[in-house]
């Protein structure tokens, strides 16, 4: 059965909410690993959640981008096995260079922790291989720093050509460049975002006006390691 | 002969980054009080390191290449000054 990889760093606090959905909700076999015990052999994904990894000191995600965990992960692109980031874990992936852009604090210097809506474009890869084009996906956000920052000239040249995710018309509260909640690499096989799929996987956590649709991205990952994508 | 060196380093944002934080002390707190001369103010992180070294250039390139190869920065958003303490 395949195996997938939670990471967890010092402050990470979303890997059970992760395990929980990988598992039961999506019926993946999954594990948390901590951070100095992981090697890539012997998986076929890996997550890297939430939380904030050794206290979001010097820059959130600067210090995990540095071990030997996410050194390692940068073979991902070799091996071929899809890596996701949420919220922290997205932020570990542009600092550890896996995703461009950067991420800075919010716009309102303030933790902004709401439900947003973010459409997709291009969908590709492993991650968004259930996800129409076009498609609005509702998910809570939760972080400080979480305004995406993109040179005009990386946005033209890559990340317009790859999958992306983009806070629908009134919902960037942290003022990020070109409205995006989350990029990934051309194919799809690496995806970093900032909304929390993984509190919008079932209907009963979502408030009123609000979808839980998070639960597609990995639904997308259990159907990808079945049949290809 | 072996001697401690005080390097510092200077984090701020490049200069098409916007800095929220600087803005508003500029425009709020600055501005307000009159002080019109003072035509920008930018925040950032300051570090201080205490290096062993046999000379300050010795200590300073050791300080850089930290800064380079551990991202002390994000060169993609920041600028950094490195620089002997006074």
């Amino acid at each position: 059965m395949h195996k997938v990889a939670i990471i967890k760093f010092p402050g990470t606090n979303c890997d059970e909410d992760v395990l929980w959905v990988v598992k039961s909700v999506v019926g993946l076999n999954a594990d948390i690993v901590w951070y100095k015990d992981f090697s890539l052999d012997t998986w076929d994904a890996v997550i890297i959640p939430g939380g904030f990894s050794f206290g979001d000191w010097l820059r959130a995600g600067a210090i995990a981008a540095r071990t030997r965990a996410i050194e390692e992960l940068s073979k991902v692109l070799d091996y071929g096995i899809p890596v996701l980031g949420i919220c922290n874990g997205f932020q570990v992936l542009v600092e550890a260079g896996l995703l461009p852009g950067a991420l800075l604090p919010n716009e309102s210097g303030k933790f902004i922790c709401r439900w947003v809506r973010v459409k997709v474009e291009r969908p590709r890869g492993p991650w968004l291989r259930l996800v129409n084009d076009g498609d609005v996906l509702n998910m809570p956000i939760a972080h400080a720093e979480g305004r995406y920052y993109v040179d005009e000239d990386t946005y033209n040249s890559l990340i317009i050509k790859s999958p992306l995710l983009r806070y629908v018309n009134g919902y960037n509260f942290n003022g990020s460049s070109y409205d995006i909640a989350g990029v990934a690499t051309p194919d799809g096989l690496v995806l970093g975002l900032m909304p929390h799929p993984e509190r919008a996987s079932e209907d009963v956590v979502a408030p009123r006006g609000f979808k839980a649709s998070g639960k597609v991205i990995f639904e997308s990952l259990a159907r990808s390691l079945k049949e290809g994508w | 002969m072996i001697l401690i060196f005080m390097v510092e380093a200077i984090i701020t944002n490049k200069r098409n980054v916007r800095d929220p934080e600087g803005e508003t002390i500029h425009r709020f707190l600055v501005l307000r009080r009159g002080y019109n001369s003072v035509k920008g103010i930018r925040t950032g992180k300051y570090l201080l390191f205490n290096v062993e070294a046999s000379n300050p250039d010795e200590a300073l390139s050791k300080v850089k290449e930290i800064c380079e190869k551990l991202r002390i920065y994000n060169p993609i958003v920041h600028d950094i000054e490195v620089r002997l303490r006074a």
